[in-house]
């Protein structure tokens, strides 16, 4: 009996054949916290009396939740996290203005496949795009990681997703992850692994694999995990010089599956997640019409240069409608620079786009876009949890960059495929 | 662990983290806010009328969403007992098991209490006492138990910590 990719990563690091539903302790690679987790992870690291972090090089710690801070209280907390970052001599600190942590990471280089990571935010599974064993925890578990070096995982059973095809024009990766949340269901992975796989996820760009592994955690997925293969490679190398060879095994053939799932991505249309939930999926052509006070573009699921492309691909010549606040954040400082250099915000603004700093945004309902009572918003983000955005009389609907953006210009949940050119 | 009591609120499936604390509230060192608006966007009556002891009951996938800890910290300083659900999201079973909060699984108990029944939570036989019948719980592994039992991963760590001085 072979070993599911989950299970290969997990047993590499503890040196024996684990299988799911053990328990193991492992040596954490990489372990991430922002400014809305650092508050309680500091605090935790004090009240353990803890002076020196286990491993401090292979910490990051990255600003995105509040940029720049919203009020007194968030300027205070990321004072008192960067005061600390410092004591604990943090290797790596990004501070405000350098993006969404999880665009951060891999932008900077400290990803490689095969790694066991935490971060202090549940989409940190987005890293499992790499190959990387990724996933979220609370504060306290990831003080204590910090501290000893090593946390406790139940090995998970696996569901395979098989995706073959292309994508249809004004289809993409965000459709197909919105297609499997529908299917598997908001608890239908809960301590899973999800594990993608077959030749439309191979075709896709590191930026459309990290969009589906972004979304993995809103099935309750422990992990989403591809493995990785030489675009993986080309990403890798342009960001860090890699030594060793690589851990670039997938999931056995002949492992043990939980279930598999199948996805064509040909037959694939635009989806979209009504309210309240990212399960409560439709076709395009069943919520067509809805009209809409703000579209977003950006977080940590579609923040991406391919996405703020499509965005002006799209609006190019155009206007956002009178009736829409459009609110455009690149998910970090590399992806708004080129942007710059494309011509891409020179298109967005003209067309009447708000762009902010590259952070998480209105995506946790702080700032940047906030909702007010019965607003409608549609948005690129991962979640429409009732009061997410802001007011809970507010409405959310999630949706692909293509979406968004033809929603913003006509000022109502618009099919993209009207917008070909 | 003692076996508790506790009157029963009950919520339904998939209740997230940002309906058990709105992300607009997190950014404070005053941690006894967020108990005053917890479930505040399906009940803003909640915190007013939740009294100590009292017990949570839902159904599938309670906790989803955000690693918030914060989630688990509000239920706790509204002095909320014991969580009781079908099942719960992973990462918020670890932060209440690492913050001492008492968390239950319990197949069939949505269906089987209402609002307002005082319901017994007793880990060391396995079960969850209702005004109709006995439900068996899912057995928590005995090294959560010596984190849960100790108040928290904190003072897990600091235990264990003075052992191998010791």
């Amino acid at each position: 009996m072979g070993l599911t990719l989950a299970e290969k990563i997990l047993s590499r690091k503890v040196g024996r054949r684990v299988s799911a539903g053990e328990f193991v302790e492992v040596d954490i690679d990489l372990a991430y916290f922002h400014d809305g987790s650092g508050p309680l992870v500091i605090k935790a690291l004090e009240d353990m009396g803890v002076d020196k972090l286990a491993n401090p090089d292979k910490v990051v710690v990255v600003f995105d939740h509040s940029v720049p801070p919203h009020s007194d209280q968030a300027a205070t907390l990321q004072r008192l996290v960067r005061n600390a970052v410092k004591k604990f001599n943090v290797r790596y600190f990004y501070d405000l203005g350098e993006g969404v942590c999880h665009q951060v990471i891999p932008e900077k280089g400290h990803v490689l496949p095969g790694q066991v990571i935490v971060g202090a935010d549940s989409h940190t599974c987005t890293l499992g795009a790499f190959g990387a064993f990724a996933t979220g925890v609370g504060a306290t578990d990831l003080a204590y990681a910090l501290a000893t070096g090593k946390l406790w995982f139940r090995v998970p059973e696996t569901i395979l997703v098989r995706v073959n095809g292309s994508f249809a024009p004004m289809v993409s990766a965000k459709d197909l992850a919105l297609k499997i949340v529908g299917e598997i269901g908001v608890n239908g992975a809960i301590y899973k692994s999800i594990e993608l796989t077959g030749r439309g996820v191979s075709k896709m760009s590191i930026a459309s694999r990290m969009t589906i592994a972004n979304m993995a955690v809103e099935m309750g997925a422990k992990v989403g995990l591809i493995a990785a293969d030489q675009e993986t490679i080309r990403y890798l190398k342009a960001k860090a010089s890699l030594g060793e060879a690589l851990f670039m095994e997938g999931g056995d053939a002949d492992a043990s599956y939980e279930d598999v799932r199948f996805f064509d991505l040909s037959s694939l249309e635009p989806q979209v997640a009504l309210p309240h939930s990212p399960g409560n999926v439709k076709p395009i052509e069943e919520v067509e019409g809805v009209e809409i006070d703000e579209a977003f573009l950006g977080s940590c699921t579609n923040g991406r240069l391919e996405d703020l492309l499509v965005a002006a691909e799209i609006m190019r010549g155009r206007k956002v409608h009178e009736n829409v606040r459009f609110v455009v954040v690149p998910a970090s400082k590399e992806v708004y620079l080129k942007a710059l250099e494309m011509g891409i915000i020179k298109i967005l603004l003209e067309a009447g786009a708000l762009i902010g700093v590259p952070g998480c945004g209105p995506c946790l309902g702080a700032h940047m876009g906030v909702l007010g009572e019965d607003e409608v918003a549609i948005s690129t983000s991962n979640r429409n949890f009732l009061g997410r955005m802001g007011s809970p009389k507010a409405k959310i609907y999630l949706a692909s960059p293509q979406t968004v953006t033809a929603s913003a210009i006509e000022g109502r949940i618009t099919d993209p495929r009207r917008f070909m050119r | 662990m003692k076996a508790i009591s506790g009157r029963v609120w009950k919520f339904g499936d998939n209740i997230d983290t940002d309906v058990i604390i709105a992300g607009k509230y997190l950014r404070t060192t005053d941690w006894s806010t967020w108990a005053k608006h917890l479930m505040e966007s399906l009940d803003p009556e909640f915190s007013s009328r939740v009294k100590p002891g009292d017990i949570i009951v839902a159904g599938e996938n309670f906790g989803c969403g955000s690693s918030r800890e914060q989630a688990v910290l509000a239920i706790k300083m509204a002095g909320i007992g014991a969580v009781v659900a079908e099942s719960f999201a992973r990462i918020f079973f670890r932060n209440a098991i690492n913050r001492g909060l008492l968390v239950v699984q319990c197949k069939g108990i949505a269906k089987s209490v209402e609002n307002g029944d005082v319901i017994t939570i007793d880990v060391n036989k396995g079960e969850v006492l209702t005004p109709r019948g006995i439900l068996k719980i899912q057995p928590i592994p005995s090294f959560l138990m010596e984190i849960l039992e100790a108040g928290g991963l904190v003072e897990y760590y600091k235990r264990k910590m003075r052992k191998e001085v010791v």
